[in-house]
């Protein structure tokens, strides 16, 4: 380890850390964003969630950087490959936290929701998103961790991110590169995951701090992937 | 010329199909790879998850550890490794079986845990021993989850194992890492091509053994089923 490499370097690393915090942050953003409509349809129509996870089974099993190298020739050796790659994974983890989250929401709730002279639309965003939002939110923390870890595999395809470190670091044969990619990898993902349990706890403040939430979290389909 | 078009014309080329480092060797060699670390990745956690699940004892902490686990970027183990051991079995092998141990070890600790508690109730009531209870209750109604663990563990290993080529492994890797390394875009490809291809092929075989060895009574829950 040299420490002094740190300090000399610190507008690469802090660069590349930006960069990855992009790659990591923004497909889970827009996988939420596709997500919510299809869980919502899902949800509510259930003849169509099953093929719908057909789908979303085998978009997982695709390896990312198969999926990157398939993005190529659309979109280059570029951001937007690595972003719409982790988009569809982000999809495949969000969407069924989503539905699982809508479904969980108890029948007598809905009825009373009902029987207060709600519409259904009203209903959905009123009482039974903000009830999934826990659920919801475990799906997104999910899908933000995975990304940043993923999304140093970008720098295969020449994408930078905090991967540059790796290779820059095996090259060179430089382990001090690597410990930094490393660290700074599983570091930027806990922040981001910190962010998002207060983004939670902000948006459900009903919600028992403790035991409850351990036993919502752990209802999920939640997914992890892995390269 | 789109991914399709150059991944076609790639693997149809019949010089790619004969010789050392062909197509068809690299894929039993990418089996190979995959199957090992999935083995020692499933001694170790079904169990460990079937006796957290039977006990209750330590779940939440496997919980929380498998979400903290996923933050570890598999390049960056692979090479730190690397650079310590140079290209040896531990190089590859080790990052291959800490990644599949944790969707493997979650899904057997959560389906033996969600066994109804009636159910549960009832072995003992009928004077099963813990482990009939173990062995003829809770695995086979945690079996889907089991099995979606394992689907999740090889996929891991298959998409992974191509990663590794990257620090000397064979398998389809080769073809992407090289094809890279030598700007020709047909073998990156293919390649990519092939490991998608597998990939489904084992999602499918996971899907025909579950239809073979999941409980009758049990069909269709594993489509609720989580995947870690």
């Amino acid at each position: 380890m040299m420490w002094s490499w740190i300090p000399q370097n610190w507008s690469l690393i802090w660069n590349l850390t930006w960069e990855n915090a992009k790659l990591g942050v923004l497909p889970a953003l827009y996988g939420l964003v596709i997500s919510l409509p299809l869980g919502i349809v899902a949800a509510r129509w259930r003849w169509f969630y099953p093929p719908v996870l057909t789908v979303v089974n085998v978009l997982y099993a695709i390896p990312s950087l198969a999926l990157f190298i398939a993005l190529i020739p659309a979109f280059g050796l570029t951001d937007t490959t690595v972003i719409i790659a982790l988009t569809v994974f982000s999809l495949c983890v969000i969407l069924p936290n989503v539905v699982a989250g809508l479904r969980a929401v108890p029948a007598p709730i809905r009825q009373a929701a009902t029987a207060m002279g709600y519409s259904a639309l009203r209903r959905l965003v009123t009482v039974e998103l903000p009830l999934a939002i826990p659920v919801i939110i475990a799906g997104l923390r999910v899908a933000v961790v995975s990304n940043i870890s993923l999304a140093s595999l970008g720098q295969l395809i020449g994408v930078s991110s905090l991967g540059y470190l790796f290779i820059d670091g095996l090259q060179r044969d430089f382990p001090t590169e690597i410990y930094v990619g490393l660290v700074l990898i599983i570091v930027l993902a806990l922040v981001c995951d910190l962010i998002l349990v207060g983004v939670r706890r902000a948006l459900t403040p009903w919600e028992p701090r403790r035991e409850r939430r351990e036993r919502q979290e752990r209802a999920v389909p939640a997914r992890r992937l892995a390269a | 010329m789109s991914f399709f078009s150059w991944a076609w014309d790639w693997i149809t080329q019949s010089a790619n199909w004969h010789g050392s480092g062909s197509i068809p060797q690299q894929i039993v060699a990418h089996l190979g790879y995959s199957a090992l670390p999935l083995l020692i990745a499933s001694l170790i956690a079904v169990p460990a998850g079937v006796a957290i699940g039977h006990t209750g004892r330590g779940g939440v902490l496997v919980v929380n550890l498998a979400n903290g686990w996923r933050a570890i970027p598999t390049l960056g183990l692979l090479i730190l490794l690397a650079v310590f051991l140079g290209f040896s079995f531990v190089t590859w092998l080790l990052p291959l079986v800490v990644l599949a141990i944790p969707p493997i070890l979650v899904n057997a600790y959560e389906g033996v845990a969600g066994v109804d508690h009636g159910v549960k109730d009832a072995a003992k009531g009928m004077g099963m021993t813990p482990w009939q209870q173990v062995t003829r209750v809770e695995v086979p109604i945690a079996l889907p989850l089991i099995l979606v663990g394992l689907r999740t563990g090889a996929i891991f290993v298959v998409a992974t194992a191509t990663i590794a080529a990257y620090i000397g492994l064979g398998g389809l890797g080769r073809f992407i890492i090289d094809g890279l390394a030598s700007d020709q875009y047909g073998p990156v490809a293919g390649g990519a091509l092939l490991v998608v291809v597998l990939a489904v092929l084992v999602l499918a075989l996971f899907a025909l053994l579950s239809r073979l060895v999941v409980p009758a009574g049990l069909r269709g829950q594993s489509k609720l089923g989580r995947t870690e």
